[in-house]
C-alpha cells in the first residue's frame, strides 16, 4: 500500500508546484483586473511549444531557454492586453471573458496551422535517483526547484519594488491609484503581461517531462481554475498551495480508484468550494 | 391576440420558417443538413439568451442541459424502448429538474463566480458520465439501426428528426417572446441590470432566477436528443463539449443578447460563417484565426451585437427587430 502511495504522492507533489506557477498566472490576473483569462490555457502550450522549439531547433538548455520563454511570455502578455482586453476592462464580465476568448481562437488557429495537433515530446532527460521505493526524476525536482524560485521573485517584486506596489494598489483601488498619479493602464498590462508569463513558464516546466500537443493547455487551464478557488481567487501564494493540494489529490486518488475519476473529484470539489466558501480555502472571507 | 399582430414577434418566427421550408421545397438532403445545423446553433442560442440575455447570468455550462438530455432520451430510446416523442419530453423535463436543484445552488452566485461554477459543472459532468457504465462509460452508447424502421426507415426518420427540430426551435422562439414581454422577463431583466435594485422594487430573485434557468434547461436536452438520434451514437466528449458552451454564447452576443432575434441571427450567423470558412481552400487551416478575430472586433467594438446595433442606431427598426 504504501509502497505504491508514497512515490504517487511524491511524484504528484513535485507536479504540484507547476500547476501552482500555472495557476498564479491566472489568479494574478484575476486579483488585479477581475478578469478570467480564457486565454491561459493557449499560452501555457505555446510555453511548451517554446522550449521545443529553443531545444530542437537552438539546441539551447531547457532551463536557459525558460529564460527566453518567460520574457516572450511577457510581451506577448503584453501585446494582448492591449489588443483585446484595454477595450473591455470596465465593460460586464462576458466581453473580458469572450475578449480573451477569441485570442484563445486565435493562438489555437496559429498553432493547428503550424504545428497540427499532433503530439510533440522534448526529448530531454536529466537521469533519476532512487530514494527507498520513491524515484526522483530529476527534471520533475528541477521543475518544482524553478517554481519555488520563481515565486519567490514574484513576491520580491510585489512586495519590495515600486513598480510591485504599484500593481497591489491598482489591485486594491483602481480609481485611488489613479488619483495618487499611478498609470493605470501601464500597471494592468504589465500586470497581464506577468500573468501570462508565468502560464508559459509552467508550460516550458511541463514540456520537459510530458509529451504535449498545441490543445493540451486545456487541461492545465481547468486545473488553474480549481487551483485558484482552491487557494483564493487573488492570491498568488494561494495558488501554490493551491497546487501542491491538486498535486497531491492526483497522486492520491488513482492508488484508491481509476485515474479517470479523477477529474470528476477535483470539479466536484471546485463547485462545492465556490459554492461554500468563494474566497478560497485560504483567502479571506469575503 | 394582441401579439400575433407584432411584427417583433412574427419576423424571427418567418425568417426560422422560411429557412426551415427550404430543404423541404427543394427536397434535398445536403440543404437539409446544412438547415439542420443551423437550427440547432438558433434554438441552443435562443435557450441560452432567456438567461444569459435577459437575466444577465453567463453560463458556460448550458451544454451540461445537452449532453444530459440527449443521454437521458438516448437511453430512453435505446434500452427501454421508448418512442421519440416519449423520450423527448424527457429529455427535456430531466435537465429541467437538474437546472432546479443545481440553480437553487449556484444562481447565488454572481458574475465570474457564478460563470467558474458553470464550467466546472461542465467538467465535472463530462467526467462523470465517462466512467459512469449504466451510460455507455467513455466508449457512450449506439442506436440499434432496427430503431429506424419505427419511423418509416432511416431516410424518413432524418426528416422526422428534421421537422422536429424545426418546431422544437420555434416554440424556443415564442417562449422567448413570451418572456420578454412578461411582468416575469421584465423582473429578469431587471436583475441584469441591477439585481440588489430590483429586490428591493419587490422582485422576488432567486425564484425568478432559477425559474429563468429551468426555461431556458428545458430546450437544449431536446435538441440534443434530436441531434444524436440522427448521428445515432453519442459520446460523453461530444456531448459535454465545453468548446459548444463557448460558441453558444458567442452566437447569443453576435446577434444581441437580450433579443429574440438576435439569436437567431447569430446562430445562423455564426454557423454558416465557420461552414463557408471550412470549406474555402484559403482559410480552411486558419477558420479558428478568423473567427476568432471577428469576434474580437465585435466584442470591442460592437458589444451590443447586431440587432442592439441597428436598433440604436436605425430609429424606425427598434419597433421591428425585439
Amino acid at each position: 500500500m504504501f509502497d505504491i502511495l508514497i512515490p504517487s504522492l511524491v511524484d504528484g507533489l513535485l507536479l504540484g508546484f507547476v500547476y501552482g506557477i500555472a495557476a498564479m498566472g491566472l489568479s494574478l490576473i484575476w486579483g488585479v483586473m477581475n478578469v478570467i483569462n480564457l486565454a491561459h490555457g493557449p499560452i501555457i502550450a505555446l510555453g511548451m511549444f517554446g522550449i521545443y522549439l529553443a531545444f530542437t531547433i537552438l539546441g539551447l538548455n531547457p532551463y536557459l531557454a525558460l529564460v527566453l520563454v518567460a520574457f516572450a511570455g511577457l510581451v506577448l502578455g503584453i501585446l494582448i492586453y492591449y489588443v483585446a482586453v484595454n477595450r473591455v476592462i470596465d465593460a460586464p464580465h462576458l466581453s473580458s471573458l469572450l475578449a480573451t476568448f477569441s485570442v484563445n481562437m486565435i493562438i489555437i488557429g496559429i498553432g493547428t496551422a503550424i504545428f497540427t495537433v499532433s503530439p510533440y515530446n522534448v526529448d530531454f532527460t536529466l537521469g533519476a535517483v532512487d530514494i527507498g521505493p520513491i524515484r526522483l526524476l530529476w527534471t520533475r525536482v528541477a521543475a518544482a526547484l524553478a517554481a519555488v524560485i520563481v515565486t519567490g521573485l514574484l513576491y520580491l517584486f510585489l512586495f519590495r519594488t515600486r513598480t510591485g506596489k504599484n500593481i497591489r494598489a491598482v489591485a486594491n483601488n483602481r480609481t485611488a491609484a489613479e488619483l495618487m498619479g499611478i498609470p493605470s493602464s501601464r500597471v494592468l498590462a504589465l500586470s497581464f503581461g506577468i500573468g501570462t508569463m508565468l502560464a508559459a513558464i509552467a508550460g516550458g516546466l511541463i514540456a520537459t517531462f510530458f509529451p504535449f500537443t498545441i490543445l493540451a493547455g486545456g487541461g492545465y487551464e481547468l486545473r488553474s481554475f480549481v487551483i485558484v478557488v482552491l487557494g483564493g481567487l487573488g492570491n498568488p501564494l494561494g495558488a501554490l498551495v493551491g497546487g501542491l493540494i491538486l498535486g497531491s489529490l492526483e497522486g492520491i486518488i488513482p492508488v484508491f480508484m481509476q485515474t479517470s475519476w479523477v477529474p470528476v473529484i477535483e470539479f466536484v470539489l471546485f463547485v462545492f468550494i465556490i459554492l461554500v466558501r468563494p474566497s478560497g480555502l485560504l483567502g479571506s472571507r469575503v | 391576440m394582441k401579439i400575433l399582430r407584432k411584427p417583433g414577434f412574427w419576423l424571427p418566427i418567418m425568417l426560422v420558417l422560411l429557412l426551415g421550408l427550404w430543404p423541404v421545397m427543394t427536397d434535398n438532403a445536403a440543404n437539409r443538413e446544412v438547415v439542420n445545423s443551423i437550427l440547432v446553433s438558433v434554438a441552443l442560442a435562443s435557450s441560452l439568451n432567456i438567461l444569459l440575455g435577459y437575466t444577465g447570468y453567463v453560463s458556460f455550462g448550458h451544454i451540461v442541459f445537452f449532453g444530459f438530455g440527449a443521454y437521458t432520451g438516448f437511453y430512453l430510446m435505446s434500452e427501454q424502448g421508448w418512442p421519440i416523442y416519449a423520450a423527448m419530453i424527457m429529455a427535456g423535463l430531466v435537465p429541467a429538474v437538474l437546472a432546479y436543484l443545481l440553480g437553487s445552488a449556484i444562481l447565488r452566485l454572481r458574475g465570474a463566480y457564478f460563470a467558474l461554477a458553470t464550467i466546472g459543472i461542465n467538467e465535472a459532468a463530462r467526467a462523470f458520465v465517462k466512467n459512469f457504465d449504466p451510460l455507455g462509460g467513455s466508449v457512450g452508447m449506439q442506436l440499434n439501426f432496427q430503431i429506424y424502421n419505427d419511423y418509416g426507415g432511416a431516410a424518413q426518420a432524418l426528416w422526422l428528426t428534421y421537422y422536429l427540430l424545426l418546431g422544437v426551435t420555434i416554440v424556443i422562439l415564442i417562449v422567448s417572446y413570451l418572456v420578454r414581454f412578461s411582468k416575469f422577463g421584465l423582473g429578469l431583466m431587471a436583475i441584469r441590470e441591477n439585481e440588489d435594485a430590483a429586490e428591493v422594487m419587490g422582485v422576488v430573485a432567486p425564484s425568478a432566477k432559477t425559474r429563468a434557468y429551468v426555461i431556458s434547461a428545458f430546450f437544449p436536452g431536446i435538441v440534443g436528443l434530436l441531434f444524436f438520434f440522427k448521428n445515432a451514437t453519442i459520446l460523453p466528449g461530444d456531448a459535454f463539449r465545453l468548446h459548444l458552451s463557448i460558441e453558444t454564447i458567442v452566437m447569443v452576443m453576435l446577434g444581441g443578447a437580450g433579443t429574440v432575434l438576435g439569436p437567431v441571427l447569430g446562430g445562423a450567423g455564426y454557423q454558416r460563417l465557420r461552414g463557408t470558412l471550412l470549406v474555402t481552400p484559403l482559410f480552411r487551416n486558419v477558420q479558428l484565426v478568423v473567427a476568432g478575430v471577428l469576434l474580437l472586433t465585435i466584442i470591442l467594438f460592437i458589444p451590443a451585437g447586431v440587432v442592439g446595433w441597428l436598433r440604436y442606431h436605425v430609429r424606425g427598426l427598434r419597433r421591428v427587430l425585439e
